[in-house]
């Protein structure tokens, strides 16, 4: 089977970037995935938030799938909102959420 | 360029959601007096929003004045417009009010980067504490521990330490 498609996607305001990316590197790892296949995209304008359909930073998708759906439609340079699975506000995805969309 | 600590708080008049006007105590008129830039769509101010809250109502009853401020540009952040704050306002999500800076003047005269940006002020008005919450936005077991260090400390006639961290969030979105 193939490895699935990791991609990550930050804009540089949003402090929560790296902390978001260590941890899916984490759960890769964990996952028995290699962790540096993720697919690191740096959004910068609105224009190219549109284009990607970018809903805040960060965002992570697997095979083209975000792993938590976008709370609003809009896309664009802003900071993402997440809900963990214990209804928390989070700048980060929740673990589980990553586990699940890692998952064969 | 933003306040250094022992500087005085720069003064403002600015209405809530409700239109009340509000500006800083007079000198001594109050033992503390707390302004945090805050706003509604950014995660890490809702992260943090709930332990500011808890602070603003623990200090309440030691006369500290507290105040929150959205200085967001509204037109780019509709969720950041004075209907969407007051309707945070209405739903008891606020401990204290919840100004509208229109102009942003006031968060540039303060210097405010963030949200949530944390300004302590003792009763001089001269800026005791700047900074985050506290460590961790994750942690809500940290309720806010250098916000309420930094008032602890104030209220009895200490600096507080750390006096200064690095505020953490999402940018003031100014006005293009």
């Amino acid at each position: 089977m193939d490895a699935p498609r990791i991609e990550f996607f930050w804009w540089a305001e949003c402090p929560s970037w790296e902390r978001a990316l260590a941890l899916l590197r984490d759960r890769l790892a964990a996952a028995g995935l290699d962790p540096e296949s993720v697919v690191i995209t740096e959004i910068t304008t609105d224009e190219q938030a549109a284009d990607l359909g970018f809903p805040g930073s960060p965002t992570i998708r697997v095979n083209g799938a975000d792993v938590q759906e976008p709370l609003e439609d809009a896309t664009g340079l802003s900071c993402r909102i997440y809900r963990t699975r214990d209804g928390r506000v989070s700048p980060l995805p929740d673990v589980a959420d990553i586990d699940q969309a890692l998952a064969p | 360029m933003s306040l250094a600590v022992g500087d005085r708080a720069p003064d403002f008049e600015l209405r809530d959601t409700g239109g009340d006007s509000h500006a800083l105590p007079a000198p001594r008129e109050a033992p503390a007096t707390v302004l945090v830039w805050t706003c509604n769509h950014c995660p890490y101010a809702l992260a943090w929003h709930e332990r500011i809250q808890a602070v603003a109502r623990d200090f309440s009853e030691h006369g500290v004045v507290f105040l929150q401020v959205n200085s967001n540009d509204a037109g780019r952040y509709p969720v950041d417009s004075p209907d969407a704050m007051r309707a945070r306002v209405q739903a008891g999500e606020f401990a204290s009010p919840y100004l509208h800076d229109e102009t942003q003047a006031v968060a540039r005269a303060y210097g405010a980067l963030k949200t949530p940006d944390v300004f302590v002020f003792d009763a001089d008005l001269r800026l005791a504490y700047r900074g985050a919450p506290d460590a961790d936005y994750e942690d809500e077991a940290l309720g806010a521990a250098w916000l309420r260090g930094a008032l602890d400390a104030v209220l009895a006639g200490r600096s507080p330490d750390p006096a200064e961290t690095d505020p953490v969030g999402c940018g003031v979105k100014w006005r293009e």
